[in-house]
C-alpha cells in the first residue's frame, strides 16, 4: 500500500537505473558538445558511429564478427570491474585493479610463451599473480595503515615495469610485441568450445566470456548470500561495529583484496589467453582496462549483474570510438565519454537523496491535504 | 655529479609543489586524489602558453607560463570542489575521474590543435622547445630551473600562510573539527574552496614543472606517470607540514633523478643493473616510506568527510 502512494521512483533499483541511465545520457551529450567544438560539420555522424560501433559494418556476418571482439574485451573489463566492485563493497577502493591485470597478464604470458604450459596452468596463474599482488596492498592497509589508493598505484607502475621486463625475454626481434601464442605454444590458448561459431568463425571468442558472466553471478551469491559477504558488507558500511561483534576486521581486508586482485588477474588471463592482444614490452603507461573497470562498476549501481551490462556499454563506446576518423576527431572521445561518467556517479548519492527527499514531501502533502479535506 | 643535483632539484621542486597543494586541500579536509589530474591539466596550460609565446623575452614567458598553469590547474581543481563539497560525493571517485578524465581532455585538446595546424599530424605532442630555454638559469655547466627558485618560494610561503596567519589556522581546524570551526563562526565550505583551489594552483605549477623537467616536448597521451600520488606518498612522508615535506621531497627526488643519470655512474653502471629497476625506485621507496610511517600518521582528522552540519 504505502510502496503503491510512493509511486514507482521509490524503489531503490528504478533510482539506480535510472541515475545510471542519467550519468550515460549527460555524459554522451558532454561527448557530442565536445565533437561539436572539435568540427562542427561531422559531430553527429561521430557521435552515432562511436554509438554503432559494430554496425557500422554494413553485412550480417561481419556484424557479429564484430561483436565478439567487443565481448572478448568486454570479458577482462567485467572482471576488473568486479574487482573493483569487490573491495568498494568492503570500503576499500582497489584502484590497484589496474595493476593486477597487468601482473595477471604478465603471469599469463610468460607461462605460455616462456615455460609452454597448457591454458589452465597460465589462467590459474594470472589470477594468482594478480592476488599477490593485491597481497601486498592488503596487508599495508591491514597492519600498517597504508592508504590503499596510493599503495594501489605505486604498485601499479611497479607492476608494470616488472611485467615489461619479465616479457622481453619472449618479444618479437623485430617489434616490441610479444610472439604471438598461436605460433608459439597454441596449448595456451583458451578453447572455444564452438563458440567461435556464433560470431562468424571469429576465434578469439572463448570460454572466457561465459565465465566472466558467471563470475558475476557467483560474486553476487558470495556478497548477498553467504556469511562471508555478510561479514564484509557490515565491514564496510561499520569498520568499527564490525570489529566490534567479532568480525576479524584485518582478515577480511586482506582476503577481500586477495580476492579481488585473483578476480583482475583473472581478466587479463581472459583477454591475453585469447590471442586478441599482445603485450607491447615497451609501453610506459598502465593499461586502461583497471581504470575503466571503476566506471563500469559505478555505472553498473554497484550490483554485479548491473555491472555486466555497464561493462559491455563502456566497452561498447571504448570500442567504438575506433571507428572514427583519427584525422578529424581523437578516438580518445570514449575515454573522455566514459571518465565523465565516473565523475557524474560521485553525484549519484546526492541525486538519490534530492529524490527520496521529493518523494516524501509530496506524499506528505498530499496526505495533508486528504487530511485536511476530510476535517472540512 | 652535477647532473645528478640539477635532476634531484627539479624533481623535488615537482613533488614539492604537488605534495604542499596536497597538504592544504587535506588539511581543510578534503583528499585530493586528483592532483595526478590537476598536474596534467597545468601542465597542458603551461605547454600551450610556452609553444605560443615561443622567443619571446624571458621574464614575460616565466611570469605568463606560471600563471596560465596556476589558472588551469584551478580551474580544473573546481571539479573536485563542487563535487566533494557542495555535492558531498565520495572523494576517493570523483579524484580517479578527474584522473582519468585529464588524460582525455588533454589528448583531445592537443589532437585538435596539431590537426588543425598539419592535416597529417595525428600525434598528441607539444613541442615548447622554443621557449624552454628561457626556464633555466645556466651557472657554467650546472643549470637551475626557475621553477626550483618558485618552489622554494612557494614553500616559504606555504609555511607562512599555513603557521602565522588567522586564514592558515582557520584552514586547518576545518580538517580536523569542522563542527567546532562552524561553531565559532567559520564557514566551513569556503574554507574547504579555499584549500581545493590552493591545491589546484600548487598542482598546476607542479605538472609544467614535471614536463619541463628534461624533454623540450611532451606527448599528454601519457599522462605524468603516477607524479601526483608520488606526490602524496611525499605529503604523507612528510605528516602534512610544509618544511618536512620540502626534506621528504628532495629524498624522494634524488630517487627519481637516478634513473635520468644512473648511467652516468662508472660504479653504478659496473653494477649492470636494468634501466627498468632504477624506474621502479620512486615507487619502491615510497611504498616502503609509507608503510613505516603511516601507522602513527598525523592525518588531518575530519579528511575525507563531508562536513555535514547535523552530525556531532
Amino acid at each position: 500500500m504505502k510502496k503503491k502512494q510512493l509511486g514507482i521512483l521509490a524503489i531503490p533499483e528504478v533510482q539506480t537505473i535510472v541515475s545510471s541511465l542519467l550519468c550515460i545520457l549527460v555524459g554522451l551529450v558532454i561527448g557530442y558538445i565536445v565533437l561539436l567544438i572539435i568540427n562542427p560539420a561531422g559531430a553527429t555522424e561521430a557521435i552515432i558511429t562511436v554509438l554503432k560501433n559494430y554496425f557500422n559494418y554494413p553485412s550480417g556476418p561481419a556484424i557479429m564478427k564484430y561483436l565478439g571482439n567487443t565481448l572478448v574485451k568486454t570479458a577482462p573489463l567485467l572482471m576488473c570491474a568486479l574487482s573493483i566492485q569487490f573491495c568498494y563493497k568492503t570500503g576499500l577502493f582497489n584502484i590497484g585493479a589496474a595493476g593486477q591485470y597487468v601482473a595477471g597478464a604478465g603471469a599469463s604470458l610468460f607461462l605460455a610463451l616462456q615455460l609452454g604450459m597448457p591454458w589452465y596452468v597460465c589462467l590459474i596463474a594470472s589470477g594468482l599473480a594478480g592476488a599477490a599482488l593485491a597481497f601486498i596492498v592488503g596487508v599495508l592497509k591491514a597492519y600498517a595503515n597504508v592508504n590503499e589508493v596510493i599503495s594501489g598505484i605505486m604498485l601499479n607502475w611497479i607492476g608494470l615495469y616488472t611485467v615489461n621486463m619479465l616479457l622481453t625475454g619472449v618479444k618479437e626481434t623485430a617489434s616490441p610485441y610479444t610472439v604471438t601464442i598461436a605460433s608459439t605454444n597454441p596449448t595456451a590458448l583458451l578453447p572455444n568450445m564452438g563458440l567461435d561459431k556464433l560470431f562468424t568463425n571469429n576465434k578469439y571468442v572463448t570460454i572466457a566470456i561465459p565465465l566472466a558472466i558467471i563470475t558475476a553471478i557467483v560474486i553476487w551469491v558470495i556478497l548477498n548470500k553467504t556469511v562471508f559477504g555478510y561479514e564484509l558488507q557490515a565491514t564496510g558500511f561499520n569498520k568499527d561495529a564490525a570489529k566490534y561483534s567479532g568480525m576479524k576486521e584485518k582478515k577480511n581486508i586482506i582476503l577481500t583484496l586477495v580476492i579481488g586482485g585473483a578476480l583482475a588477474g583473472f581478466g587479463a588471463g581472459f583477454l591475453y589467453l585469447t590471442g586478441y592482444e599482445q603485450w607491447s614490452v615497451t609501453q610506459s603507461a598502465v593499461p586502461d582496462m583497471g581504470f575503466n573497470g571503476i566506471a563500469a562498476t559505478f555505472l553498473g549501481g554497484l550490483h554485479p549483474i548491473g555491472t555486466i551490462f555497464a561493462s559491455y556499454f563502456i566497452q561498447h563506446i571504448t570500442s567504438g570510438g575506433a571507428y572514427l576518423d583519427k584525422n578529424i576527431y581523437p578516438s580518445q572521445i570514449s575515454d573522455l565519454i566514459s571518465a565523465i561518467i565516473i565523475y557524474l556517479c560521485g553525484f549519484v548519492l546526492f541525486f538519490k537523496l534530492f529524490l527520496n527527499k521529493r518523494i516524501r514531501q509530496r506524499v506528505e502533502n498530499a496526505n495533508a491535504a486528504k487530511e485536511g479535506g476530510e476535517k472540512k | 655529479m652535477s647532473l645528478l643535483i640539477q635532476y634531484t632539484l627539479i624533481f623535488a621542486s615537482v613533488l614539492m609543489l604537488v605534495a604542499l597543494g596536497g597538504c592544504f586541500s587535506e588539511h581543510s579536509g578534503v583528499i585530493n586524489l586528483g592532483l595526478e589530474g590537476i598536474m596534467v591539466i597545468g601542465a597542458l596550460g603551461g605547454a600551450l602558453a610556452m609553444k605560443y609565446l615561443g622567443a619571446a623575452p624571458a621574464a614575460i614567458v616565466i611570469i605568463v607560463v606560471v600563471l596560465v598553469s596556476m589558472a588551469f590547474g584551478m580551474l580544473y581543481s573546481c571539479l573536485l570542489g563542487v563535487a566533494s563539497i557542495n555535492f558531498k560525493a565520495d572523494q576517493t571517485l570523483i579524484g580517479t575521474a578527474m584522473n582519468m578524465l585529464s588524460v582525455a581532455l588533454a589528448t583531445i585538446i592537443v589532437k585538435s590543435i596539431n590537426l588543425s595546424e598539419d592535416p597529417d599530424n595525428v600525434s598528441s605532442i607539444v613541442d615548447y622547445g622554443s621557449s624552454k630555454k628561457s626556464l633555466i638559469m645556466t651557472f657554467g655547466t650546472f643549470q637551475l630551473s626557475w621553477f626550483t627558485v618558485i618552489a622554494v618560494v612557494l614553500l616559504i610561503a606555504s609555511y607562512v600562510l599555513m603557521y602565522k596567519t588567522r586564514f592558515g589556522l582557520r584552514l586547518m581546524a576545518c580538517g580536523e573539527h569542522p563542527q567546532a570551526a562552524d561553531s565559532v563562526g567559520i564557514n566551513v565550505n569556503k574554507m574547504r574552496w579555499a584549500g581545493v583551489l590552493i591545491s589546484g594552483l600548487l598542482g598546476g605549477i607542479g605538472g609544467i614543472t614535471y614536463i619541463t623537467a628534461g624533454v623540450s616536448a611532451w606527448k599528454f597521451e601519457t599522462g605524468v606517470a603516477g607524479f601526483g600520488f608520488l606526490a602524496l606518498a611525499v605529503m604523507i612522508f612528510g605528516q602534512w607540514k610544509p618544511l618536512n615535506i620540502g626534506l621528504a621531497a628532495l629524498l624522494f627526488g634524488f630517487f627519481r633523478a637516478l634513473s635520468n643519470v644512473y648511467s652516468g655512474f662508472d660504479f653504478l653502471a659496473a653494477l649492470n643493473i636494468p634501466g627498468t629497476v632504477y624506474n621502479m625506485m620512486p615507487y619502491i621507496i615510497s611504498l616502503v616510506v609509507l608503510a613505516l610511517t603511516s601507522k602513527n600518521s598525523r592525518a588531518p582528522k575530519a579528511e575525507g568527510i563531508p562536513y555535514d552540519k547535523g552530525t556531532r
